[in-house]
């Protein structure tokens, strides 16, 4: 391996001296994240603007056996981008533009570092007509990471996973090459991720970063209605709530199905928000979908197991926002600054049990708690946030925070989740409950493309 | 001042990010990050610095300290930031930046702007002599006087606003106000000094001006800048004193209304970049704006960021001298200039003689000069008023 002070000349010569960091706050923050797991300091930060930089970038890496860890705005709170062995973040943000709106095949083509927000932004503008999934995340979150971690957004309930919107890529191998997947590897047209081709998008999904760099990004579009309206519902009953999400999705008429509960305000607690959010282009549309949601949980409003919740306008705005900045809030409910969840991707007949849970951990660790869930594709699986806020400078705190996090993840996994962008912990758990030969395939596939272990190391590591 | 608790909140910031943006998401709108990209330039990495130098994680060095000082203290970040603590992220800022200070331990361009304050009573190291040499005969105030004038560093000493000081001053001799200035009698107003973290010294100055103003019985300022109306309006106050403080738009909206201007008519493009001192600080944004639109034949292009979204020129916290964020293509005052070009307007009108002298070099250093012209709206209403 090259001198640390050569490394940093020759990732000079490739991005600019304005671009590359050794210095100790730039490492300082970026190892680590707004979570909970342990930082771990880069020797480089550093910042490409090009494909071409990339390449020569994870070249340099890959001759010299550095570790590399492509980032977007770190976001995923489970250390993702923390570099567990040192080397280069690789920080993607200066990879900014977005290349293509296709209009008529309803895609974008974008570079890695376009933030969800700025995208939202640009089709608000330019081409209202059409919209993506947008996740709760903040809007710095980057759409390449989002889609690696196979983030969900308010499309979740319709498409799937934002990764299921994903329509090509452009990716720099771990040995350097270029290469396309999907549609745009024959054609000039990013429609597809994969069909009628071998669909090897899947091997950089959920991958996080260990098989290779993305530098573009497909993503489809979808059309944007009008209007916007949500229909926002209360139960007391958890039992109730996976039959209510299906008979909501049943519909077809909802965009998007979100269930939180939280114990504060105070009340909040002991109820379920249960919010169907419905689109449409007129006055009628609007009314008839409305019609159709009442109707498909009508039995429960004769129960007297569910309420409706007449929402003022100044209730009404943050829960129509995209994203949503009360997420963020949570992180100050203990005037601390950090929150973090475990996410697990469950049935949603689950609900009832993890909210038990959820409620049974908090009390044991005394630490703060809420829950999200949102429902993805017709009712096939939801995910499941166990959330748990911390004050940042009580380390007692973080500790148990940390332990309610982990038991949680413990008991999803044992209920039959698969736990959501898992932390390098969290992945042994999957790895040791996985099928041997998937473990196996695994390793195959990452040895096959990362031959010299660069990417991202520590995480997805099959024994 | 809240920078004193400033220790034991700090570590609430999540690094969310919404303090990159503006409120529609559509680019990013801190300075400082916009200019380096590394996300220890944004808010959330300033702020998780801070907290890393308190506990003792990370040891001061120059990198640290500019990273604290290219924050321009504009705002944006209070105004995106979606938690409680949002309207005291500035002070936090400027709390750490007093420790800084106390210690010694500052970058040299801000330890040379102290020095030059308190050694000339300006930042360029101007003669205090020299401070009126823009006024041509300008009245000085005396008793009776509605108003004193009160022109500022920039106004007394820099070019472009020397210019902007003479066009006020004409405009207001022209409408018959009752004002008059301090001449070399003037203070520096102490905002950049108070952002800066020089406690001390902002104390003494504000001390000095205030005890000239109690002297000469000024109940009403009329600022040329919105850095000293920022100060006088929003800082003495709290240290006790009071003052009617208008930012000089204000006073122009007035007379434009009660048509002792009577513009005739002109005919430019033009598009109006709002001061972070006199908007996000102060929530002036319609005066400057209802004074472009009373002028016949001048038709007011918004830049996509505006109001409270306003990109911020790069000038606050003293950079309109040490120049922490200059060198660069992303420097904010190049965007801004090509954002105002975008529009299709050939005036950039401003009201603050930062954003006058960042946004003039700027236009200069994208070759824009050409095609864009910077002016202060005071100006701007003087060439179409023909006040001599």
């Amino acid at each position: 391996m090259m001198a640390t002070s050569s490394l940093y000349d020759s990732l000079v010569t490739i991005v600019g001296k304005d671009f590359v960091s050794d210095r100790k706050e730039e490492r300082y923050f970026y190892a680590r994240d707004g979570g909970l797991m342990p930082p771990h300091e880069p020797d480089f930060v550093v910042m490409p603007k090009t494909t071409e930089e990339v390449q020569e970038i994870v070249k340099l890496a890959n001759r010299e056996k550095v570790p590399i860890v492509p980032k977007g705005s770190g976001l995923a709170l489970t250390g993702l981008v923390i570099p567990q062995q040192g080397g280069i973040v690789l920080d993607m943000k200066r990879m900014d533009k977005i290349l293509e709106v296709s209009k008529k095949s309803r895609y974008v083509v974008v570079e890695a570092g376009v933030t969800h927000g700025i995208l939202k932004s640009h089709l608000q503008k330019h081409h209202p007509d059409l919209r993506h999934s947008v996740p709760d995340a903040p809007p710095v979150a980057t759409i390449v990471a989002n889609a690696v971690i196979h983030g969900q957004g308010r499309l979740a309930q319709q498409h799937g996973f934002n990764s299921d919107m994903v329509s090509g890529l452009e990716v720099v191998l771990p040995t350097g090459e270029l290469c396309r997947i999907g549609s745009c590897s024959v054609s000039s047209y990013w429609f597809s991720k994969g069909p009628p081709l071998p669909d090897l998008s899947g091997l950089f999904m959920g991958w996080f970063g260990t098989t290779g760099v993305i530098t573009k990004l497909g993503l489809k579009l979808y059309p944007c209605k009008k209007m916007r309206d949500i229909m926002l519902f209360l139960t007391d009953k958890a039992e109730l709530v996976p039959d209510i999400m299906l008979k909501l999705s049943h519909t077809e008429m909802v965009e998007d199905v979100v269930v939180s509960a939280q114990p504060l305000p105070l009340r909040f607690r002991g109820t379920f928000w249960i919010m169907a959010y419905v689109t449409a282009d007129s006055d009628e549309e609007l009314k008839f979908k409305r019609k159709m949601v009442w109707d498909a949980i009508w039995e429960y409003f004769e129960d007297r197991d569910v309420g409706f919740l007449s929402t003022s306008p100044d209730m009404k705005a943050p829960l129509m926002s995209m994203p949503s900045k009360d997420t963020c809030k949570f992180a100050d409910v203990s005037k601390g600054g950090g929150f973090q969840y475990a996410g697990p991707i469950a049935p949603i007949e689950k609900f009832p049990a993890f909210v038990r849970k959820l409620e049974e951990v908090s009390t044991k660790y005394g630490v703060f708690y809420a829950s999200t869930a949102r429902l993805i594709g017709a009712g096939h699986c939801m995910m499941f946030s166990f959330s748990f806020s911390f004050n940042r400078a009580n380390a007692d705190e973080m500790v148990r925070a940390k332990q309610a996090l982990d038991e949680c993840s413990q008991f999803a996994l044992e209920e039959g989740g698969v736990l959501w962008k898992a932390d390098i912990y969290e992945q042994r758990l999957l790895m040791d409950k996985m099928d041997p030969n998937t473990r196996a395939l695994m390793k195959k596939i990452k040895q096959l493309l990362d031959p010299n272990g660069i990417m991202n190391p520590g995480n997805w590591e099959a024994k | 001042m809240q920078q004193k608790d400033y220790a034991s909140q700090i570590h609430r910031c999540f690094r969310c990010g919404y303090c990159k943006f503006p409120s529609d998401y559509s680019s990013f709108n801190c300075p400082s990050y916009r200019r380096f990209r590394f996300d220890s330039y944004s808010t959330g990495g300033r702020l998780w610095l801070i907290y890393a130098w308190l506990k003792g994680e990370i040891e001061w060095s120059e990198h640290f300290a500019e990273i604290l000082y290219t924050c321009t203290t504009c705002k944006n970040c209070t105004e995106q930031c979606p938690m409680k603590f949002a309207p005291d992220i500035v002070d936090w800022i400027v709390g750490a930046r007093s420790d800084m200070v106390e210690k010694g331990k500052i970058p040299p361009r801000v330890s040379r702007f102290f020095e030059a304050v308190y050694g000339y009573g300006n930042p360029f190291k101007q003669l205090r002599s020299d401070r009126a040499a823009w006024a041509n005969g300008t009245k000085k105030y005396s008793a009776g006087d509605e108003y004193l004038l009160y022109v500022g560093c920039l106004g007394s000493y820099d070019e472009n606003g020397q210019k902007m000081a003479r066009c006020l001053v004409d405009i207001l001799n022209a409408s018959g106000t009752s004002f008059g200035i301090l001449g070399e009698e003037e203070e520096c107003c102490g905002n950049e000094i108070y952002m800066l973290g020089e406690t001390g010294l902002f104390e003494n100055l504000m001390e000095k001006n205030t005890q000239k103003f109690k002297e000469l019985g000024v109940s009403k300022v009329i600022t040329l800048c919105p850095h000293g109306y920022n100060t006088m309006k929003n800082i003495y106050p709290g240290l006790g004193v009071n003052l009617e403080v208008y930012h000089y738009t204000q006073i122009l909206n007035d007379l434009t209304k009660k048509n002792k201007t009577e513009p005739p008519k002109a005919k430019a493009k033009v598009t109006y970049q709002d001061p972070c001192f006199l908007g996000r600080y102060n929530n002036i944004y319609d005066e400057p704006r209802q004074i472009l639109r009373s002028i016949p034949g001048i038709e007011l292009l918004e830049m996509e960021r505006n109001r409270k979204d306003a990109f911020c020129c790069g000038g606050g916290s003293g950079n309109f001298v040490n120049d922490l964020l200059a060198g660069s293509v992303d420097s904010p005052a190049r965007v801004r200039a090509r954002e105002a070009y975008e529009t299709g307007a050939n005036t950039l009108a401003v009201a603050c003689p930062s954003c006058l002298t960042m946004l003039t070099d700027a236009v200069k250093a994208e070759n824009l000069d050409d095609k864009l012209v910077v002016k202060d709206i005071s100006q701007i209403l003087k060439e179409i008023l023909s006040v001599k």
